[in-house]
């Protein structure tokens, strides 16, 4: 069954019609060409898909496109501004933050939420005190980055990357 | 998957119809379960009714000093939240060890509630499965179980509930707010999900169409103190082997009031009634913490992989004992 949907992805205005199982990643994909966000393991468990939903960091692949309606979506792609890469792309580039590349956009979007909900003082579960405003170590980095699995194994780039970012 | 209808609902009472008037019809959340399921083809719903946009997305407090939150609150905020964090850490720190950020930003109150257990038999389609396809069999009893059950299970069903979220829930003394045709009900947290039994596909005590709205907390006591400790095989990211929650009271050197709930252990959050008897009362000690922990795990039956679950339970009550009523400054 088809639905008409409205998104704001990367900036644009895009609308289409969409059968109602094609979840929010094969939209951007495969219907809208916007290939940032990679399709891993499918099923939440790898974080490849990551993006930005309504500025929040979300699994892509999780969630149908038909239930976004008018919901905006960064992914990797629209982050950059004015050509220049965004604070958190160039650190992975400064720290190689990466080996095949194939999860790096998941950990870029799940980065920059990630800085986003540490700033908004949103603990973690290493966060010693709950109610103190995290300090964003690289024990912190670790959990709070644990959706994105990178089979590389750049972990320790990326951790060094975000450690940047955040300065 | 099979083609399906999708619907936002607008109102909670349309919503309700729809549902209670379809035996095909789910309502769907954030999704992070039930979209996967529809693609490994575990459930194939005719119709799903949003209700992410209905009015339930606020935690508020209650005269009396409980605290309501909203089924739709996503376990994020409910994590980020302020009033939880200082009154109610049990039920934050639960959140915080369950799933990823990513995830924690999807899922809802009400979703991970009702969220299914993760037995690979369950979630494979090519073996047999009582729980989802009844009479089938189970092929975890004899099968790979190392997460499986050692409290409550059945010889139909011996898989484990995977929420963190609810073990808190379960310690705190929470009510679930549900709402269908014939009006309101309220079902303390300990009554929503049921044991396997002979029915393991039955998983609670919902009618179908019945919708959560919130989850009620009573008021804290002030002087109680609760902590959530979840044992994995990973550091992050991975589902309870084995959890503890509690909420303990000290005074004078003895246990006046104890609230506990195991996760990984069964298949709903367990209770540990058995427990918090001989808790109560009791000096402080290890022998206490101990005996309480012996007394729950009396029935525990041990499957092929999972005979560590019943020490490792052991341990990690008496650790969170030990943690709760450590003297200030000691």
């Amino acid at each position: 069954m088809d639905a008409e949907i409205t998104l704001r992805v990367d900036g644009q205005r895009r609308t289409l019609s969409v059968d109602t199982r094609t979840t929010l990643l094969d939209a951007l994909r495969e219907r809208m060409g916007v290939t940032s966000p990679k399709k891993g393991c499918d099923h939440g468990q790898c974080g490849a898909c990551t993006v930005l939903l309504d500025g929040r960091r979300a699994t892509s692949c999780l969630t149908f496109a038909v239930a976004n309606d008018d919901s905006e979506v960064v992914t990797a792609e629209g982050l950059a501004e004015d050509e220049r890469p965004h604070p958190v792309q160039q650190a992975f580039l400064d720290n190689d933050g990466f080996q095949c590349g194939y999860c790096t956009p998941g950990q870029i979007c799940s980065a920059v939420g990630m800085l986003d909900e540490v700033k908004a003082g949103w603990p973690s579960h290493v966060t010693e005190d709950l109610d103190e405003p995290p300090e964003l170590d690289d024990e912190e980095i670790r959990e709070r980055m644990s959706g994105n699995l990178c089979r590389c194994g750049a972990y320790a780039n990326i951790v060094s990357a975000i450690r940047e970012a955040a300065e | 998957m099979k083609p399906f209808d999708y619907q936002r609902a607008d109102d909670a009472d349309s919503a309700i119809a729809t549902v209670s008037g379809d035996p095909e019809a789910r309502y769907i959340g954030g999704g992070t379960n039930l979209v996967d399921h529809m693609k490994l083809g575990i459930t194939e719903p005719g119709k799903l009714v949003d209700i992410t946009r209905l009015p339930y997305d606020s935690v508020e407090a209650l005269p009396g000093g409980g605290v309501r939150i909203g089924a739709t609150v996503r376990n994020s905020d409910l994590a980020a939240s302020h009033v939880i964090r200082q009154r109610y850490p049990v039920l934050a720190q639960a959140l915080l060890a369950g799933a990823s950020g990513q995830l924690r930003n999807l899922a809802t109150t009400g979703g991970n509630l009702l969220q299914r257990t993760r037995c690979s038999y369950f979630q494979d389609t090519s073996t047999p499965c009582n729980k989802r396809e009844p009479g089938t069999g189970c092929s975890a009893l004899e099968g790979w179980n190392r997460y499986h059950a050692v409290l409550g299970a059945s010889e139909h069903c011996v898989a484990t509930n995977p929420s963190d979220m609810a073990v808190a829930l379960a310690a705190l003394d929470a009510t679930v707010l549900v709402r269908g045709q014939e009006g309101q009900r309220r079902i303390p947290v300990t009554e929503l999900h049921r044991l396997p039994g002979d029915e393991p596909e039955r998983e609670t005590v919902l009618e179908h169409g019945e919708l959560i709205t919130a989850v009620e907390l009573p008021a804290p006591s002030e002087s109680s103190r609760s902590t959530y400790r979840k044992v994995r095989d990973r550091a992050s990211y991975a589902f309870a082997l084995v959890s503890v929650a509690a909420v303990v009271e000290v005074s004078e050197g003895a246990i006046s009031h104890a609230r506990i709930a195991l996760g990984g252990l069964a298949h709903k959050p367990w209770r540990a009634t058995a427990a918090e008897e001989a808790l109560r009362g009791a000096p402080a000690t290890e022998e206490t913490f101990r005996n309480a922990a012996e007394a729950e795990l009396a029935e525990a039956r041990a499957l092929r992989d999972n005979a560590f679950k019943i020490p490792m339970t052991r341990n990690t009550l008496s650790a969170v004992l030990r943690e709760l009523t450590r003297q200030e400054g000691a």
